[in-house]
């Protein structure tokens, strides 16, 4: 029971400050900038253009 | 905090009237707490990195087609988001379970692929072509019994009576069958094998 109790629960500790990559954040920005939402008779449809 | 709350309305109304750049000074605003927030649950940089990104892909498609309106709490509505990636992928993960090797035992030497590659499966389709035109060259009797026992996996009583001819003849016509069939291999030097 000490054992389990006294075992650190996590592999490795929380890391505070942790950001995503530059790479994730440019490929959301370029996403944002190529999809347009086209409205049509109530309906959406979405574009994606390059 | 009511400073911050209102500016992040006033970004979400500069996104969806098309000002590009409120998105990007969102992210980066509220990158690492919502990425910190993934984290911490799935304990995976490369499941945080993906989970953040379907976040705010559907963060983007939300606010493009007009469907926010939540005016004013703009985190909440982004980690909620979040948060219900995370139970899916959890979900997904229970569903199928990631099977990881570690040095005493790889499921691989004792799992294999039992399906043919492409090449030994076109050798396959070759070699019965062959053998398939091989029996179209025997006497039609032959012809006739080797069919029904090999490819109908008939009896030779039910042979027999089919054809009208006594057991011990289908069983003769066969075995000549075989014996030519064999003598056209050899004679040729036809390679029947995978």
């Amino acid at each position: 029971m000490q054992k389990m109790y006294s075992e650190t629960s996590r592999m490795e500790p929380v890391i505070k400050n942790m950001v995503p990559k530059e790479e994730t954040i440019k490929f959301l920005l370029d996403y944002s900038k190529a999809l347009s939402v086209i409205d049509y008779n109530k309906m959406k449809f979405e574009a994606l253009l390059n | 905090m009511k400073t911050s709350t209102t500016t992040d309305a006033y970004l979400v109304n500069a996104y969806i009237k098309g000002n590009e750049s409120a998105l990007c000074e969102l992210i980066t605003r509220h990158k690492q707490r919502i990425y910190s927030f993934i984290y911490s649950k799935v304990f995976d940089r490369d499941v945080a990195e993906d989970i953040f990104q379907d976040t705010f892909i559907k963060v983007i498609k939300t606010l493009k087609k007009g469907g926010y309106n939540e005016e004013g709490k703009f985190i909440p509505w982004v980690m909620r988001i979040s948060h219900n990636l995370v139970i899916d992928y959890f979900r997904k993960i229970n569903r199928m379970p990631k099977f990881e090797n570690n040095t005493d035992f790889n499921i691989f030497s004792v799992l294999s692929d039992g399906s043919l590659n492409a090449e030994k499966k076109m050798i396959k389709d070759q070699v019965e072509n062959n053998v398939r035109r091989l029996i179209e060259e025997l006497p039609e009797d032959q012809k006739k019994v080797l069919i029904m026992r090999v490819y109908k996996e008939m009896s030779f009583k039910d042979i027999s009576e089919q054809t009208g001819v006594s057991i011990n003849t289908a069983l003769g016509r066969m075995r000549y069958a075989l014996i030519n069939l064999r003598k056209v291999i050899d004679k040729h030097n036809i390679v029947l094998t995978n």
